[in-house]
Formats: C-alpha cells, sequence, structure tokens
C-alpha cells in the first residue's frame, strides 16, 4: 500500500537540503538583497582596512586648506572644517558607525530573545508580568528614551551602547514573545510535551529553531536604526567625541559648513543612509526568503 | 484498589501488564472540563464553556474505543484531558488500575504508555527537524543514545511504510500528507505506548490515502498490541476500526456499546438521527429529509434536563427537566435516554421497555 503513496513523488538526486539551505538559495535570487548585501560589506571591509586604504591620516587638519569642494587634487571628497582628508574620515568613521549599529543591536537580540522567548513560553502571569514592564518602555519614544539614558549615563561609546541596548530589547522582547507564544500552541509543541519532554528540551529542541529567525530578521531591521540614534546621540555630544571620526558626529561638525560647501557637508548623511538602506533592504530580502514555506 | 493481593507480588515495571486483562486499560471517571475565564483582579468572571461536563467511560485492554459526534462535542478535549495535556477541574483517570500522577504511576511514565496522533499531520510535525529526528525525539527524552534512537526511528518509519532510506532525511514540507501522518504514527509507536489516543487521525485525508492509513492502524495494533481510542465524526471509520463505540453531545455520553449494537440498533434518538444522516449509498433509498437539523445548541449555556431535548422528535416533559442517566440497554449497550428507563415517565418508555 506504501507503493501507491510513493508513486507520486520523485526520488531527489540526491538527500534534500536543509532549511537554511533553501533560504540561501532564495537569497542568492533576490537582486535586491544582493546588492544591499554587497554595500554593507564593501562598507565593512573599507572599515576595516581602513588603514591600508585610506589615502590620509584622519586626525591630521591643514588650517589653510579647509573645506575644500569635491575633486580638489589631494582632496578626492573635498576637506572638512578642520582641513582633515573627507575621504579618509568617512572610510574611517566606517568603524564606529557600524560598530554602534552592530553591537547594540546583537546585545539587544540575545537579551530581548530571552525575555521573550521566556515569557511566551511559561505564559500566564508571568508573561504578563514582564510584557507590562517592557510596555512602560514604549511610553516613550525610542530617541527620546536614547537620549534620556546617554545623558544620564553620561557621554562616551559604551554608555552610548548601553542605551541603544537598553531601548532595543523592548522591541526585540514584544516580538519573540509573539511568536514564542504562537509556536507554544502548535500541536508538535503539544506533542513534544506528550512524549515527556522538559521545557528545556522542548524549547532548545521545537521552539528556538522556529522562533529564531523572524526575531533575527526584525533584528536586522534594527541595525539601521541604532546607526541612525548612535549618529544621533553623537550628533548631540552624547555619543563619539571628537576628533574621533563617525558619521553622526562629523554631521554634527559639519552643519555650519552647509552654506559654503553643502555637498561635503552631506557626505556623511550619504552614509548614514546607504548603510541604514542596505540593512533594511537587506533584512527584507531576508524575510521573505525565509517566508516562503517553513 | 481491588487489587491489594497483586500489590503485594513482586512491583511491576513500567509497561508490564500490571492490572490483569480483567483491568481495564483506562477508566475514566466523571471527567469536568469547563472552559471559561475565573474572575481575576479586574477582570469579571467570563462565560463557562462546558466542553467536558461529567463522562465516564473505560477503555478494555487491545480493543478500539470509538468516540464520535458533531463538532464541539468535546470529543478532542476528552483526549486532550486523557493526555494530561490540560488538567481536568475534576474525575479521575486510572490507567491499569493506577491512579496518574499517583506514586505508582507518575506523569513521565504514563506518558510513555500513552500517546496521541494528532488531526493536522502538517502542524504536529516541527518544520525544522527531519523526519527521523521528529521521530527519534521521544526516545532521546527518555534517555536513549543519538544511535539508538535513530535506528529505532530508520526501524518505525519502515514499519509505517517510508523506507528511511529516501525519507529519513526529508522534512515535512517534502512530504505528502499521508505519509506526514505515518511519521506522525511512527513518532506515536517510538515510545512503545500500549495506548494510541486517534484524535481525527485521518479526517484530513484523502479517502484513498485514508483506506491506507486504517489499514495500517489496523495491522500495527495486531503487531504492538496497542489499545486505540479513535475518535472521528466519520460514521463509516469509526464503525471499520472500532469495537466499542461512544457517542458525545455536548459534553456528555449519549450512548456507549458495541459497535455492531450501536450501528444497528441505535437506542437513542441522537445515535439515529446522526446515523440517519449519513448519505444513502442505495439510490433507490435516497435520504430524504435531515433526519437532525440546525447547529448543537450552545455548550456556554446547554439546555437543562437532556442536553439533546431541543432536537430531539421524541421530546416529553420529563425530558426538559431531568437529566438521563446512563441506562444499560443489555449487552454492554448504554444509552442516556429517558425512554430507556421504564421509571422515568417518559410517555414512550414502555414501547421502549417492552421492544427491549
Amino acid at each position: 500500500m506504501a507503493a501507491i503513496a510513493d508513486a507520486a513523488i520523485v526520488v531527489p538526486a540526491k538527500a534534500s537540503k536543509g532549511y537554511w539551505a533553501s533560504v540561501g538559495s532564495r537569497l542568492i535570487k533576490d537582486k535586491v538583497a544582493m546588492v544591499a548585501l554587497t554595500i554593507i560589506l564593501l562598507i565593512v571591509l573599507a572599515a576595516i582596512l581602513a588603514p591600508y586604504i585610506a589615502p590620509a591620516d584622519p586626525f591630521r587638519g591643514s588650517m589653510i586648506r579647509r573645506l575644500r569642494p569635491i575633486g580638489t587634487p589631494g582632496y578626492p571628497l573635498g576637506a572638512d572644517e578642520l582641513g582633515r582628508d573627507m575621504l579618509t574620515r568617512l572610510i574611517y568613521g566606517g568603524r564606529l558607525s557600524i560598530f554602534m549599529g552592530v553591537v547594540p543591536v546583537l546585545a539587544a537580540f540575545v537579551v530581548g530573545s530571552g525575555i521573550g522567548i521566556f515569557a511566551g513560553y511559561v505564559g500566564g502571569w508571568v508573561n504578563t508580568l514582564l510584557m507590562r514592564i517592557i510596555d512602560v518602555f514604549f511610553a516613550f519614544p525610542s530617541v527620546l528614551l536614547a537620549i534620556a539614558l546617554s545623558g544620564a549615563l553620561g557621554a562616551g561609546i559604551l554608555n552610548s551602547i548601553v542605551s541603544l541596548t537598553i531601548v532595543f530589547i523592548p522591541q526585540i522582547a514584544r516580538v519573540a514573545e509573539s511568536v514564542t507564544t504562537q509556536i507554544r500552541t502548535r500541536d508538535y509543541v503539544e506533542a513534544a510535551r506528550v512524549s515527556g519532554a522538559g521545557a528545556f528540551t522542548i524549547v532548545r529542541v521545537h521552539v528556538l529553531g522556529n522562533v529564531l529567525g523572524p526575531i533575527f530578521v526584525y533584528s536586522t531591521g534594527l541595525i539601521s536604526v541604532s546607526m541612525i540614534l548612535a549618529s544621533g546621540l553623537s550628533f548631540l555630544g552624547l555619543g563619539v567625541k571628537p576628533p574621533e571620526p563617525e558619521w553622526g558626529l562629523m554631521l554634527n561638525t559639519l552643519r555650519t559648513a552647509i552654506y559654503t560647501q553643502p555637498l561635503v557637508a552631506a557626505l556623511p548623511g550619504l552614509m548614514i543612509f546607504m548603510t541604514s538602506i542596505s540593512f533594511n533592504l537587506f533584512s527584507d530580502g531576508l524575510r521573505s526568503a525565509m517566508e516562503v514555506k517553513q | 484498589m481491588t487489587m491489594i493481593i497483586d500489590r503485594l507480588g513482586p512491583v511491576p515495571e513500567v509497561g508490564d501488564d500490571r492490572g490483569g486483562p480483567g483491568t481495564p486499560l483506562l477508566a475514566v471517571k466523571d471527567l469536568i472540563k469547563h472552559f471559561g475565564k475565573k474572575a481575576g483582579f479586574l477582570t469579571k468572571a467570563g462565560a463557562v464553556v462546558r466542553a467536558v461536563d461529567g463522562v465516564t467511560f473505560d477503555v478494555g485492554k487491545g480493543e478500539t474505543l470509538g468516540i464520535v459526534g458533531e463538532s464541539g462535542c468535546g470529543k478532542s478535549t476528552v483526549a486532550r484531558l486523557i493526555m494530561q495535556i490540560i488538567a481536568p477541574d475534576s474525575g479521575d483517570l486510572l490507567f491499569d488500575g493506577e491512579a496518574v500522577g499517583s506514586e505508582q504511576l507518575d506523569l513521565t511514565s504514563y506518558r510513555k504508555q500513552v500517546q496521541m496522533i494528532f488531526q493536522d499531520s502538517y502542524a504536529s510535525l516541527n518544520p525544522r527537524l527531519t523526519v527521523e529526528d521528529t521521530v527519534a525525539f521521544g526516545p532521546r527524552v527518555h534517555g536513549a543514545s543519538a544511535k539508538q534512537s535513530i535506528t529505532l526511528a530508520h526501524d518505525l518509519l519502515h514499519r509505517v511504510g517510508l523506507e528511511p532510506a529516501r525519507f529519513a532525511g526529508r522534512y515535512p514540507h517534502e512530504i505528502s500528507g499521508g505519509q506526514r501522518q505515518r511519521v506522525n504514527i511512527a513518532r506515536g509507536l517510538a515510545l512503545n505506548p500500549r495506548l494510541l489516543i486517534l484524535d481525527e487521525a485521518v479526517s484530513a485525508l484523502d479517502k484513498s490515502v485514508e483506506a491506507q492509513v486504517l489499514n495500517l492502524l489496523l495491522d500495527l495494533k495486531e503487531e504492538f498490541g496497542l489499545t486505540y481510542i479513535f475518535i472521528s465524526h466519520d460514521l463509516n471509520v469509526v464503525r471499520f476500526m472500532s469495537d466499542r463505540v461512544m457517542v458525545m453531545y455536548l459534553g456528555r455520553v449519549a450512548e456507549v456499546g458495541p459497535a455492531d449494537a450501536v450501528f444497528s440498533n441505535p437506542s437513542h434518538p441522537y445515535t439515529s438521527a446522526l446515523l440517519a444522516s449519513m448519505p444513502s449509498m442505495d439510490p433507490d433509498n435516497r435520504t430524504q429529509e435531515a433526519p437532525i437539523t440546525g447547529d448543537p445548541p450552545n455548550p456556554i449555556n446547554p439546555p437543562p434536563g437532556c442536553r439533546f431535548h431541543t432536537r430531539c422528535k421524541f421530546v416529553a416533559d420529563v425530558c426538559k427537566t431531568k437529566e438521563p442517566a446512563l441506562t444499560d440497554v443489555g449487552g454492554l449497550h448504554y444509552t442516556a435516554c429517558h425512554m430507556a428507563d421504564p421509571t422515568s415517565g417518559h410517555p414512550n418508555a414502555l414501547n421502549a421497555a417492552r421492544a427491549a
């Protein structure tokens, strides 16, 4: 009788590929996501290799060559208000900007997923209690919360990372909680419970694999937000301190030159825009690659 | 309790036939489960759904008990209560003479012996696990080594008609519905249970695949010495599978008895109506009108007296006030209808008594 059921199935040439392999093959076909990924990789690579590829010293200024336009000999992207090479500073700036974009999201991903999955799986009053506490953070706009926390902790890179992490934890925890609550009532989780597995085993084998994907996609989208918020904090003088090259801070110091050299002044903003939109487009592509079929 | 002398003997192993052939494998007594919101901080008590409202039945060793009824009559809730997925409000579960959750039979060893096959073959398989990992999960949890449990999974897959060489490494979305349900059956067998609860296990399958899976279930029952609780709304399938049949209506047992007796000589008007509602296979003898119309009453507020009286064509005054108890109509056949009880005061009761 099995023969009848099997006849309809074409025998695969090789063992079926895993879920992530099929996500990967769909992602590669997504042109927009691939372009975005390429841009991200180029910026990251440039930031890592900055000492080798940057044409000048990011800190050495020249009082007689301040605010040169794009295309000045020796200054391919112009010079800033202290006569430092813009191209060099943009390359070096990627280091801190991307660091400030990724690290808070990564930290919040770990903590937020933990809280959300725990609350979602345990359910009941524990869930209600944790989620109501999380809701308190939603009462503040994230920009204000980041500024308030940074202001309270004091200026500095570490403090900005801490405050950004705190801003993102509730958002990720909420997503994690809602996905976990959905998964928890699936028949396969009940079947696992029926087979006598403990909560820890069920979460490890049956829940994590099914919730981490959506949480990860959501978190990828937050990287751009984190970069913009970090730039905002630097702009306000709460994040990175001068003369450290960082896109947000560069945007801040160059704003006085908006009338004399508008194109040069806009460059750091352009970098923030390009990087964050690339992260957004890539996370969109990842989402649709993962959604097709489970 | 009746087996005090037995208990003095050597302590039986988990999985052994402890109570002897006379003890029902599973005895359910006065099971009650009401869903609803209890009054809490800042909330008022919500409406209470009486999903299962005092259900008592036994399942003998090696038999198949079919449970039938319309949607919402509490069939699946009974299954989930037996599986301890949800906790009953009250009532007792005795498995082979031992209370479930007692010292003699803790939840872990009970769960090794009772497994369940779910209706939705897709939702009951983890999309991220291969077929072999799904089947091997249970044995792994109960302490088998990775190698042992995979070997066992391959054996079981072979047994349910899925060649491990081709299917073991596949994911649920890569196989058909019938094949998925075979995987679910293999998983159910992986812990070597004694009782298998099949909750609408074949309802979502094509008719041809359904027949294959039903035959597989019959073969497995013989091979592994299983006992089945077979829940379905499909009367033909229940008749084909079951030794005894229990008909449920609005959270209560309407009729229970040997399958042949219930199907050929139903003694509850609801059972008769259900049977009459089956499409006729004979074109010269078409089903003319629906013998039962409308939906069952809302279980939030079930009618007083006999719950079926709002749709019953034999309704009398006594039905609206007094709830009928399960009455023996002979041959281990019980029915919860006033007409079967000569002392109930129902005008048809005497005729029924005479006919019986």
